[in-house]
């Protein structure tokens, strides 16, 4: 069974930016025409540098941030639709930095039963019970229910704000970066614990995260971002096995995997990562791309389908591509 | 034989806490030669970037350090005033930290800076200042360089602050350069070209380099030795080679198990993991520092201070009570051998 719970269709993010003075403003498109659907019990995940759009995306499909076109709708229903409490009980994040996403001043408990509380949940008397739970199948020991952030350990506040995530059961929680500000022993104990979690609550992950082994590790699914739109999206065995667009060729091949025969990779990517306000024309990747042709800076990349998924790329381009090119 | 650069000998930071001496840093001992690199790896809390502030005398002001020894080219900095070392940091010796946000000065211009690094070693004018720094700019891969000198940090990208803050530890061609975390908060395409980088210009220059990281897959890159730290101490030191292909301490194992590598470790499986959580350091503490969540442990790891021994092979050691054999066995059985 494999239904749809999100499904976003050219979504556009704009911020409209101040370029100086007495310039006025000027729009830049984070998120540029993106379309994602999201199956049930899936691992999707976004990967791409700082600055292409994944947070901005993320937010998005949270209800954070409203679309500036297209839409986003949850299990069938516009999100714009969807009340907002009740989208928080659907839809659940996880931050990066458990040290600044934990209220210092809220005790471990109240962190936890604090959705249960928004919500207005029926049942008080059963919270302490429920969040007790909770905190036991998260891996935390519940004697720490008394407890504060700071008399915890990095892994144990993330631990901390994955309860707080799913007490409520939500079907879809977007991790933003879980792991990257975690010790490495650390790291995997939250990896396994995710996966774990994902398999006994029937749980959908969107995951964002540079880190690409962990990304090959954890997800179903991958989707490239480049400023603002999705370059290329595949199933992981597809996108690791066979990468397709030279930007996660590229991406791909800057992982640094620890083998000691090894030395450090040439990506030939250039350290110029283009201003998001003023980019580039045609491909937006033409400028760093390894195999960049004549066309590439004129013409917009269609959307292609590929074994596993689609790239958007030149190279790819079937016969109508090229004459396209050509006219 | 190439010539020695550095030379530390138990090397011990101790800092006094509301609840006794924390022991951050205990006995480390290690040397760098001319054209090496030697990488610190550890997780956080576990002393590494102490151990580099330490070596430099840029500790903070309530931390006591000691060492048997302490050389840079033969050269004593134990007994040198702080007016020797501000002449051997940024002259002899090199840093490069992890924010090249917070290591640049918003208000100067890269030009400025840049001159200020070289200007204060040497007797210089500004132009020769001025042409070391665009052939160093050049040297980074920054292109128009001569611009870049007018260009306040605020204007460069992550990728390019880091570029010149290597270009500017470079001004006075210094024997020696520690780079703390220098790639941390990079991107990992950004990432590569900057280790690839300093490899370059480690080789082109004939430094010494130190690495600070946590990153155990860009040290297995970069690295021609590795120690290992753990709670304070070196726990295993050997090449890269031998660490990362014969990890022995059972620390290292648990590490090397615990990182999703690709094309090695099945995806969706779980992945190894280190149970427990690091020691206090506070206090005396005369046992194995990582007995607590070690799966090997014996009664004999608390009774005393552990020593480091040699493994097989030259060159590495480790510090554990189990003996090569087992602890070879041992990784053959988590497969990090």
């Amino acid at each position: 069974m494999t239904d749809t719970v999100i499904s976003a269709k050219d979504v556009t993010r704009t911020f409209m930016i101040s370029a100086g003075a007495f310039r006025g403003k000027k729009p830049l498109h984070a998120v540029n025409g993106v379309s994602l659907d999201v199956k049930r019990g899936e691992v999707l995940a976004l990967v791409g540098e700082s600055g292409c759009g994944k947070t901005t995306l993320a937010k998005m499909l949270l209800g954070l941030l409203p679309t500036t076109a297209g839409t986003i709708e949850f299990g069938g229903t516009p999100v714009a639709n969807i009340e907002r409490l009740k989208l928080a009980s659907l839809v659940q994040p996880i931050f990066q930095d458990p040290y600044s996403s934990l209220n210092p001043r809220k005790s471990i408990g109240s962190i936890i039963t604090l959705p249960l509380k928004v919500q207005k949940d029926p049942d008080p008397t059963s919270w302490r019970r429920r969040a007790e739970e909770m905190m036991e199948l998260v891996g935390l020991p519940p004697r720490l229910y008394e407890n504060f952030p700071n008399q915890l350990s990095g892994g144990q506040r993330q631990r901390v704000a994955i309860a707080r995530a799913l007490i409520n059961r939500p079907e879809v929680v977007i991790c933003d970066e879980p792991t990257s500000a975690l010790d490495v022993s650390v790291q995997s104990q939250i990896l396994n614990l995710l996966q774990d979690l994902r398999h006994e609550l029937n749980l959908t992950y969107i995951v964002i995260s540079h880190n690409l082994a962990v990304v090959e590790h954890i997800a179903t699914r991958v989707a490239v971002m480049y400023l603002g739109r999705i370059v290329e999206e595949k199933d992981t065995e597809n996108l690791f096995d066979a990468p397709e667009h030279p930007y996660t060729k590229a991406l791909l091949e800057s992982v640094l995997t620890p083998d000691p025969s090894l030395g450090v990779p040439d990506t030939h990517l250039g350290a110029a990562y283009p201003n998001p306000v003023n980019p580039p024309s045609g491909c937006t990747f033409h400028p760093r791309c390894a195999s960049v042709m004549g066309h590439c800076s004129d013409l917009k990349p269609a959307t292609i389908q590929r074994p596993g998924g689609f790239v958007e790329c030149h190279l790819y381009d079937d016969n109508e591509g090229r004459s396209r090119a050509a006219s | 034989m190439s010539k020695r650069v550095l030379e530390v000998e138990n090397l011990t930071v101790d800092i006094p806490v509301g609840s006794g001496m924390l022991h951050a840093v205990q006995g480390i001992s290690f040397h760098v030669d001319q054209g090496e690199t030697l990488c610190i790896v550890g997780e956080s809390g576990c002393g590494k970037s102490l151990t580099s502030l330490a070596v430099m005398d840029l500790l903070p002001k309530k931390a006591i350090r000691t060492a048997d020894k302490l050389a840079l080219e033969g050269e004593d900095m134990l007994g040198a005033g702080e007016r020797r070392m501000s002449d051997i940091r940024g002259n002899t010796m090199g840093m490069i930290f992890q924010e090249p946000m917070t290591s640049l000065n918003p208000a100067y211009t890269i030009g400025n800076q840049m001159e200020e690094a070289l200007k204060r070693h040497r007797k210089v004018s500004t132009r020769e200042a001025r042409d070391r720094a665009i052939y160093l700019l050049e040297k980074v891969g920054i292109t128009a360089a001569e611009s870049r000198l007018t260009q306040y940090p605020h204007q460069l990208s992550g990728g390019l602050r880091q570029r010149v803050m290597i270009a500017m530890t470079l001004m006075c061609g210094p024997n020696l350069i520690i780079a703390d975390e220098p790639t941390t908060a990079l991107d990992v395409t950004i990432q590569a070209q900057i280790l690839l980088l300093l490899a370059e210009l480690q080789r082109e220059f004939n430094m010494g380099l130190i690495l600070i990281t946590h990153d155990l897959g860009v040290v297995a890159r970069i690295a021609d030795r590795v120690a290992v730290m753990y709670a304070g101490q070196v726990v295993e030191e050997g090449t890269a080679d031998q660490v990362f292909n014969r990890p022995t301490h059972p620390y290292t194992q648990g590490l090397l198990d615990c990182i999703p590598i690709p094309g090695k470790t099945e995806r969706n499986k779980p992945l190894g993991s280190i149970p427990g959580i690091v020691p206090s350091l506070v206090g005396p503490f005369h046992s194995c520092h990582f007995a607590e969540r070690c799966t090997y442990a014996m009664d004999a790891c608390t009774q005393g201070d552990i020593d480091m021994r040699d493994a097989e092979e030259t060159g590495h050691q480790y510090r554990c009570l189990l003996d090569p054999d087992a602890c070879r066995a041992n990784a053959v059985r988590k497969g990090v051998a």
